[in-house]
């Protein structure tokens, strides 16, 4: 009895293997089924779906979305609306959070590390406990209702700031940038022009997460806005749900989840490669 | 790099570069005033003034010291809601980082060669992307007494009668919980995975070599190592549920029913915005502001305070 391997002592390496790969599957069914579901739904008349649930999909999507554009909720605006809120905050935020680490990463100024150790201690503060006063200012500077409450912020970043500072960290010698400025390159033109397209592919991650963030955004949105034509996707569905939903039709119900889902995922699948590397980054290296 | 001709600097000449540095600081600042700075003392303000509507008429704003704070204590609220906020916290973290520390643990064990580890971990990160507020309505329609849920149960025999879910205490929070666990543990993995990958090989090696089992690796050499790591997952994790919002408030309609015991922090602070009851609303966000300003700070500690150099 002198067997000193780990096989014989602990579990069987098959079972262990089947146990991981039975819970992954568990798990997967558990991430996946909701859309499925709703993929089903979304296809399947008002009728249909109080008879239950089916497996297979019904022929009903292009109905339900023909009602759901000609109804009353302003959807295709809302879209729109979603899309400009979220692509210019996504553009501003990483263009200046690029702009802000470079300020720390290449310069050395008086209260440097200061700033550096302020930003990052403000990094974990949400915004929600600020937003009393945000919207009573907003209100002062006359911005209620507008769209520039909830894209210029994003400027501020502390979370993709600090990202794009560890990216440049490990990515932009600071010998280029003595380079450029021999070559005679203006400051700001090298920033422009040399680090910028260097960042490309933290852009890129940085640009995607907070596109989505800002796209799902519901809190301060709901806030904000109360015009219908100005309204996102996140205020529309959760007037959805405060209508009297009985009434509605369900196939235009689930319809409007889908679309206000099924983008992400789509650029999601097509994306994931980098979106699930990039996620590490912003946390802590041990 | 450009090929036009510029004029090369004397060496004679002393540029000070350093100045733009603080130039490039400016649009953060800038924003961070006044959409961060101004929008906190003004909250902070707020809370210590009476300034609320009761019916037609406006009451304030008058100064009244800490009353707001005395009364969101002696009243009760701040209490019922915190609890309640923690307890689907608590339902949705205790399995997020359980499968999170299981899942990691496989996907980082050599011995074991999972395949397809690309699409288990796509599919596990998915809802952490999709939009909560929509996420929740699904449920709502999928768990409502006439939805899906309740259709598929009654044909396959388990109940007879539909269960109405949303009028139940625990299932509402179960559903909150599960929901928040299924929309994070994929992100919690990946984090944790990377920490373990960090983890020295030779150790591992090391212990196989005394006949460790991979459960003894995973408790003395592992969770150990793992430790700075997991505390910033649960402060992070304790920080975004003091948030939780979008999906309660959506699958309660913002009511947070059955009588109010899903109602969580950030949903009463809402109820508070939209009365225009700015007094007690501010003093609830000092609150917060505190709290989440204590675990910040933490995790400043634990995390970040290296990277200053």
């Amino acid at each position: 009895m002198s067997t000193n391997n780990g096989t014989s002592k602990g579990m069987n390496i098959h079972v262990r293997r089947f146990i991981a790969y039975a819970v992954l599957g568990i798990l997967s069914f558990l991430c996946l089924i909701w859309f499925y579901i709703l993929f089903i739904n979304a296809t399947r008349s008002n009728s249909e779906l109080g008879r239950g649930f089916t497996i297979l999909p019904g022929g009903y999507l292009l109905t339900n979305w023909n009602n759901l554009i000609h109804g009353t909720l302003p959807i295709m605006s809302g879209m729109l609306n979603s899309i400009i809120i979220a692509g210019l905050s996504a553009g501003l935020c990483v263009y200046f959070s690029c702009m802000t680490a470079y300020a720390i990463h290449a310069y050395n100024f008086k209260g440097k590390k200061a700033i550096f150790t302020f930003i990052l201690m403000i990094m974990m503060i949400p915004t929600q406990v600020t937003v009393l006063g945000f919207i009573s200012f907003m209100g002062k500077l006359g911005l209620m209702d507008s769209f520039v409450p909830l894209i210029v912020p994003s400027i501020a970043a502390p979370v993709v700031f600090f990202y794009m500072k560890q990216y440049m960290d490990s990515n932009l010698p600071l010998s280029l940038l003595e380079a450029a400025r021999i070559d005679g390159s203006g400051e700001f033109s090298t920033f422009n022009r040399i680090v910028i397209p260097l960042m490309k592919p933290a852009i890129a991650v940085e640009a995607i997460f907070t596109f989505v963030s800002s796209w799902n955004n519901y809190f301060t949105p709901a806030l904000i806005i109360s015009s219908d034509n100005k309204k996102t996707l996140p205020i529309l569905i959760a007037q959805l749900r405060s209508a009297d939903w009985l009434k509605f039709d369900m196939g235009q119900v689930y319809v409007m989840i889908a679309f206000s889902i099924f983008p992400v995922i789509v650029v999601y699948l097509v994306l994931s490669k980098y979106i699930v590397g990039g996620v590490t980054a912003g946390g802590v290296k041990e | 790099m450009s090929d036009k001709k510029y004029k090369h600097q004397t060496g004679s000449k002393v540029v000070s570069y350093n100045k733009w540095g603080v130039i490039f600081l400016i649009p953060f600042m800038v924003v961070w005033l006044i959409f961060q700075f101004i929008p906190l003392v003004t909250t902070i303000y707020n809370s210590f003034f009476e300034n609320y509507r009761s019916g037609l008429s406006q009451i304030g704003p008058n100064f009244i010291g800490l009353q707001n704070y005395v009364t969101i204590i002696t009243n009760g609220d701040l209490i019922n809601y915190s609890k309640n906020t923690m307890i689907m916290w608590i339902i949705g973290f205790i399995p997020q980082i359980f499968f999170s520390l299981l899942l990691a643990a496989w996907f980082t064990d050599p011995s074991l060669r999972l395949k397809g580890q690309r699409f288990f971990k796509t599919v596990i990160y998915l809802p952490n992307l999709i939009m909560a507020s929509a996420f929740s309505m699904l449920f709502f329609t999928l768990f409502a007494d006439s939805g899906p849920i309740n259709s598929i149960l009654v044909n396959m025999g388990v109940i007879s009668q539909p269960f109405k879910f949303m009028s139940n205490v625990t299932a509402v929070r179960c559903l909150v919980g599960f929901m928040n666990f299924i929309m994070w543990f994929g992100n919690t993995t990946i984090l944790l995975m990377a920490g373990m990958m960090g983890i020295d090989q030779s150790l591992f090696e090391a212990a196989e070599v005394d006949g460790a089992t991979a459960t003894e690796v995973f408790w003395k050499i592992t969770l150990p190592i793992l430790r700075p790591i997991l505390i910033y997952v649960l402060i992070t994790s304790l920080i975004g549920g003091l948030q939780m919002f979008d999906v309660p408030q959506i699958l309660t309609n913002g009511t947070g029913d059955p009588t109010r015991t899903s109602m969580t922090l950030i949903m009463y602070l809402n109820k508070h915005l939209y009365s225009k009851n700015f007094g007690m609303g501010g003093a609830l966000s000092v609150f917060l502001f505190i709290i989440t300003g204590v675990l910040s700070l933490i995790v400043f500690r634990i995390s970040y305070a290296g990277e200053v150099k």
